[in-house]
């Protein structure tokens, strides 16, 4: 149960990783990389959010480009895919009551990006849009229930990543991806203290002169450790055990309670 | 191993850091006034863990939890002094463990729905402030009675109510009642509903309607009372674990060890204090948290749009 350190630093693979994956486009021989040096983090009592550290390497760049600064790189950590449901309260005689909801589904729980400037800087809208590159061009697959009118859907798709900022669970930060070198970066991005657990995907963009190049991603699992993980575990695998051990340490804690101050 | 660490810990079911201290004093403090009024002190906990950010589900399901231990040593202690009517408590809690039955079944239908928080508040308001109402009246009737020279006796001999006319009698020696069990298994039945849908034992609503219902004599209430409240609650506890594994472990230790501590001082207190105005203070912190929950309806919420996992998971709160 010890404090996680302020930053979890993952390292280089320069060397095309089994994880990475790099796509090669005709004419461009630019490849980005970025490597973890861990596969698991595991989030233990006090976690309370932490940044963390991708460091990264952009190869074969043009010396010129790279001078003029028209590389840009975007790094995205995105969280599993769940299903959400979006409410919206209105008021019954006074009182406000959950009416509207419109359900999503295979939404990323959460969604961490760093670019090296701001988005609209780097490419087109529309580009973003193709790659559903950022929190506003994820794309937000409602699951049709075959009431909503297509302006509450418009309304509710709006809604959901507004919330999700909300949380802290989406973020973006713009400038926090920075080149220490011609060829290596870092970035900089941030895990929330409700980060949910499982299977995250860390995915680098690169772009020249706002266009696309290509993709390269490597997968993240985050698991809850230590004894919160395992009563975690407990309640959802065993959970008749451990609801009777719930009443038996109740008993026990009420128990004890009368031995301790039975003086009197 | 800082300041921070000391003070905050990560609640594995609801899954938010909260602080150490407050908890422990948020038990202690309900603790402390269940220990003075003989109530499990859930009707406090569950609406306090909410405003504390807790998801109302798990606040539910803790609240049972955490009423169990409190209950446990309370009536442990009136089983002693042999205030405590058996017959009459098993019959309460045959009658609450259905109760529970059905409420799990509604609570698990509302969280779908999306209704879950709406209910829990509503179901508050309207009992909190009906129970404590009442109770505020009969108390406040009985301190003048007292004051103007009168015996105030809630059981008067030889007058009955509707209830005591009720087919298939029976008779509870230690409670000195000749009663049909008709009213005594719906009695037990809507408490275990309440405690399965709003997290609390169900004294408050079970210790006025055994004086005022059934003509128990008031020794012998409170232990009756929490005999049933340890049963169903546990009953309530293992439901809520095995149909939305709601029940945080670690949340439920916290309050438990503040509540045991605070009910002993509690305990002291109460014997000091009269019947009636013991019931008259109990009325008002009745009162009190049904217009604090009343209020929160009304408010125009910070944001009236909301999201959470779908289906019957784990509330993103």
């Amino acid at each position: 149960m010890n404090t996680p350190a302020a930053a979890l630093i993952l390292i280089i693979a320069l060397a095309a990783g089994q994880q990475a994956r790099a796509q090669q486009l005709p004419g461009n021989k630019e490849t980005v990389e970025i490597g973890l040096s861990t596969d698991t983090i595991a989030i233990t009592s006090g976690f309370r959010g932490t940044d963390l550290t991708v460091f990264g390497a952009l190869d074969n760049a043009d010396p010129l480009i790279q001078r003029q600064g028209r590389y840009d790189i975007v790094v995205v950590l995105e969280g599993p895919e769940r299903d959400f449901v979006v409410r919206r309260k209105d008021r019954f005689f006074g009182i406000w009551v959950n009416a509207e909801s419109v359900s999503f589904q295979h939404i990323p729980a959460s969604y961490s990006l760093a670019s090296t400037r701001n988005l609209q800087d780097i490419a087109t809208p529309k580009i973003f849009g193709q790659l559903s590159l950022g929190v506003n061009n994820i794309f937000y697959e409602p699951i049709p229930d075959g009431f909503g009118s297509s302006e509450s859907l418009k309304e509710f798709t709006k809604e959901l990543p507004r919330l999700k900022l909300k949380q802290r669970l989406y973020n973006q930060r713009p400038g926090d991806v920075q080149f220490l070198s011609s060829t290596l970066f870092r970035a900089t991005l941030s895990l929330p203290a409700n980060v949910p657990v499982g299977k995250h995907i860390a995915r680098a963009y690169l772009f020249r002169n706002g266009e696309f190049l290509r993709e390269s991603s490597t997968s993240l699992n985050i698991v809850k450790a230590g004894l919160e993980f395992r009563i975690y575990r407990a309640a959802n695998q065993y959970s008749l055990l451990y609801g009777l051990f719930a009443v038996f340490l109740a008993v026990v804690t009420g128990w004890m309670g009368r031995l301790v101050f039975r003086k009197d | 191993m800082g300041l921070g660490f000391a003070l905050g810990i990560y609640l594995p079911i609801a899954e938010i850091s909260v602080n150490v201290f407050v908890l422990f004093f948020m038990g202690a403090a309900v603790g402390f006034l269940s220990g003075m009024f003989g109530v499990g002190g859930g009707f406090l906990i569950t609406p306090l863990l909410i405003f504390y950010n807790i998801p109302p589900a798990v606040a539910v399901a803790t609240g049972a939890n955490q009423v169990i231990a409190s209950s446990f040593s309370g009536a442990l202690t009136h089983f002693k002094r042999g205030t405590l009517d058996v017959k009459l408590g098993s019959l309460l809690v045959v009658g609450g463990i259905a109760g529970a039955g059905v409420g799990i079944y509604v609570f698990v239908l509302l969280r779908e729905l999306g209704q879950l928080d709406l209910i829990v508040s509503l179901l508050y308001v309207v009992f909190l402030s009906t129970v404590g109402g009442l109770m505020l009246y009969e108390s406040l009737q009985a301190m003048r009675r007292t004051r103007a020279g009168q015996l105030s006796n809630l059981k008067k001999p030889g007058q009955h109510n509707w209830v005591h006319r009720l087919p298939f009698k029976m008779r509870f020696r230690a409670s000195k009642i000749y009663v049909s069990i008709i009213p005594v298994l719906v009695l037990g039945g809507a408490i275990g509903f309440l405690s399965s849908i709003m997290g609390v034992g169900g004294g408050f609503i079970m210790v006025p309607a055994m004086i005022y219902l059934l003509k128990v004599p008031t020794n012998v209430v409170i232990g009756t009372s929490l005999y049933q409240i340890v049963f169903v609650t546990a009953f309530t506890t293992v439901m809520q674990a095995t149909t939305n594994q709601s029940v945080d472990i670690v949340l439920a230790m916290l309050l438990m060890t503040g509540g045991v501590i605070g009910a002993q001082y509690g305990a002291r207190i109460g014997q000091k204090l009269r019947g009636e105005q013991l019931r008259a203070l109990l009325a008002m912190l009745v009162l009190a948290v049904g217009l604090r929950l009343a209020i929160e309806l009304f408010v125009t919420p910070d944001d009236v749009y909301s999201i959470s996992i779908a289906l019957a998971t784990r509330a993103v709160q």
